[in-house]
């Protein structure tokens, strides 16, 4: 997206909510072993995957960022492979969508982020990184050595926090100390900006102006975007054991959804509604005709050239099917 | 013919690496100005600048973790921890992610990564200087572990290190870096593709199993041994994971006896598995159980008590006597 435009940014973010909406039904209807569900981080995800350039840059992400990959226009029902359980890190070509396969060691991408912008600075392509990681996560010593790393060398990364209020059951209060992510910055000389996570208008043009500083050499960039998670953390969570209905009834006014629309026409949003069903149609059905990978897959990605022993245990477990 | 130490040879393969491949980035601590504390980075800054060989913060998981990057961006690094009870901070990056993530990506994103890594004792360091971790790293599906015994074995499981497309822990010998040998690293040799071993010595009445530092030790045992006419095979067997069953079973059916010989704790060392490898491939060829000599379960320990620690000789000639004794029930 070349700039902000808000209907086109308003349509993905519907895509974002109806299909988190319908993972957590199919979670309840047995068809999704466990999901962790976005719902109010739409305008944080939509807003910076938006202001990507999908021919150049990488996007690092965490296990709560549907909407992301929605608005890279990544495979979606390769994407939910893996909340699917059929392969951890999805079906989609994570090289060719420029988006990471996702896995649950929060912070641990952090660095790869770092890496990578690394290797665009090396080969001079003007490509920049954005790693996605919350709160919580902002704890883990990963994170420190990741913005400490690209401070020093100045790299194209965007360290981009959704402060969603929560880490599971704890408070950021509890979590970050001094309060802030995007305060940290100073200490490693890079910018950092704070920003309302749920006005995708104000996250994409903060986005993009931190990716422009990163292709002009500038450095690094936090962004901690203010926001909330609606739902639980998972499936399996009770919201209720640590937070208060009065606190969700204040964040839900603040709806992203709801903010973006009351720019647009009551067109607008029903045909951004319409699209969203369709999409959402076409991933569930993709999804349920999914079958589990055949077992030799097993034994095919582990390594780019098998070890022996590896083979071999091929070989004996291929024996006793026939046995 | 020049005389190479091991650290001079690792430096020469590292040097031939970038020039062979611009891909290849050497990095980590004190890796570029002051050519790593060992010096086996020496010169290679003068030589390929500092965009390819660089000085990181003091980070051990943040190197694996750009390592993991660069290589996602299609490079091939070459990371440095400084020392092996260093590498803990990174076990992290290397196990759930640098092992993993070829299989998460089902391919699409390979990890040409050698982290190279100064290993193992006998030096006299401080604490936290002198540890063994083959056995930790060979059990993480998704990963190679390799570990050289003299110079010219450094410099070619170098070269294969990190041409090999998959992630790769190269383990230096750190008491045997200034150890010399007259070799050419021009000359073509046999290639060494993870799970060949060598023959370092024939023998015919038992086979002594050993890697990195170790090896010359065993060559030690098996120059005494042969004063009293017991001739042992020596195996060097380079590649920790995978392992070659094959040359170890060729020299056990040979034999009928074999002693591993390891600095890391007994307790689940790899001298574990290749006992249990061996047991199965040779069982009706042993004569005796496959016999570990091995540093003990305790913490390595002070230089004080370094010698009492490590495999001796004489620790080593006594696991010989009691294979060659061995009687069944």
């Amino acid at each position: 997206m070349d700039t902000a435009d808000l209907r086109a940014l308003h349509r993905l973010m519907v895509v974002a909510r109806r299909l988190d909406e319908e993972a957590i039904a199919m979670q309840r209807q047995g068809a999704l072993p466990g999901y962790a569900p976005a719902k109010g981080q739409e305008a944080a995800q939509v807003g910076s995957a938006a202001a990507l350039d999908l021919s150049r840059d990488f996007a690092f992400p965490g296990y709560r960022d549907l909407g992301a990959a929605v608005a890279m226009g990544v495979d979606l029902v390769g994407y939910m492979a893996s909340h699917h359980n059929v392969w951890h890190g999805g079906l989609y070509d994570a090289k060719a969508s420029r988006l990471a396969p996702f896995n649950a060691v929060v912070a641990g991408p952090v660095t790869h982020a770092v890496g990578w912008a690394l290797g665009a600075k090396l080969d001079d392509t003007g490509g920049a990184a954005i790693t996605y990681f919350g709160d919580g996560a902002s704890s883990e010593g990963d994170v420190h050595e990741a913005m400490n790393f690209a401070g020093v060398y100045r790299l194209p990364v965007v360290f981009f926090c959704q402060n969603n209020g929560w880490a599971i059951s704890v408070p950021t209060r509890e979590q970050v100390a001094g309060g802030s992510v995007a305060a940290r910055a100073a200490g490693y000389g890079i910018e950092g900006h704070r920003v309302d996570g749920n006005d995708v208008l104000a996250v994409f043009e903060a986005t993009r102006a931190a990716l422009d500083r990163a292709r002009d050499g500038g450095g690094p960039t936090v962004i901690e975007a203010m926001t909330y998670r609606m739902g639980p953390h998972s499936t399996s969570d009770d919201p209720g054991r640590y937070r208060t209905l009065a606190e969700e009834q204040e964040w839900s006014e603040r709806d992203p959804l709801a903010v973006a629309a009351r720019q647009l026409s009551a067109e607008d949003v029903a045909a951004a509604e319409e699209h969203a069903a369709a999409v959402v149609r076409e991933v569930r059905e993709g999804l349920l005709a999914l079958e589990a990978r055949p077992v030799e897959e097993l034994f095919s990605f582990t390594y780019r050239e098998p070890t022996k022993a590896l083979l071999e245990q091929q070989r004996v477990w291929e024996e006793s099917l026939d046995a | 013919m020049p005389e190479l130490s091991l650290q001079q040879a690792l430096n020469l393969a590292l040097q031939h690496a970038c020039e062979d491949d611009d891909r290849v980035l050497v990095f980590g601590q004190d890796v570029g100005t002051l050519g790593g504390v060992f010096r086996v980075t020496d010169g290679l800054r003068e030589k390929f600048g500092e965009r390819r060989v660089f000085d990181t913060p003091l980070a051990e998981s943040a190197i694996m973790g750009t390592a993991v990057g660069l290589a996602m961006h299609g490079w091939r690094p070459v990371p440095e921890i400084q020392f092996d009870g260093f590498s803990y901070p990174a076990v992290d990056q290397i196990v759930n992610q640098v092992a993993r993530m070829h299989f998460r990506s089902r391919g699409a994103l390979p990890m040409p990564i050698t982290l190279r890594l100064p290993s193992f004792g006998g030096i006299r360091a401080p604490e936290h200087h002198g540890e063994s971790l083959e056995a930790l790293f060979a059990h993480v599906p998704g990963l190679k572990v390799v570990s050289p015994s003299t110079p010219s074995e450094g410099y070619h499981l170098l070269r294969q290190a990190i041409a090999d497309p998959d992630p790769v822990i190269f383990m230096e010998p750190k008491s045997r870096y200034w150890h010399r040998e007259s070799f050419d690293p021009t000359e073509p040799v046999p290639a060494v593709p993870p799970g060949t071993s060598r023959v370092a010595r024939e023998g015919e009445h038992a086979t002594l199993i050993a890697w990195g530092a170790m090896v010359s030790r065993c060559l030690q045992v098996a120059e005494l041994a042969a004063e009293d006419g017991v001739e042992l095979e020596v195996v060097d067997l380079r590649w920790l994971k995978p392992i070659d069953v094959d040359g170890l079973a060729a020299s056990v059916a040979k034999t009928r006896r074999a002693v591993v010989v390891h600095e890391a704790p007994l307790t689940a060392g790899l001298g574990a598995e290749v006992s249990a490898l061996v047991t199965e491939r040779c069982f009706a060829d042993l004569r005796a159980p496959v016999q570990r000599v091995t540093g003990f379960d305790v913490p390595y320990p002070s230089g004080a008590l370094e010698d009492e620690y490590l495999p001796s000789v004489d620790r080593i000639l006594l696991a010989i006597q009691t294979t060659l004794e061995y009687r069944r029930g």
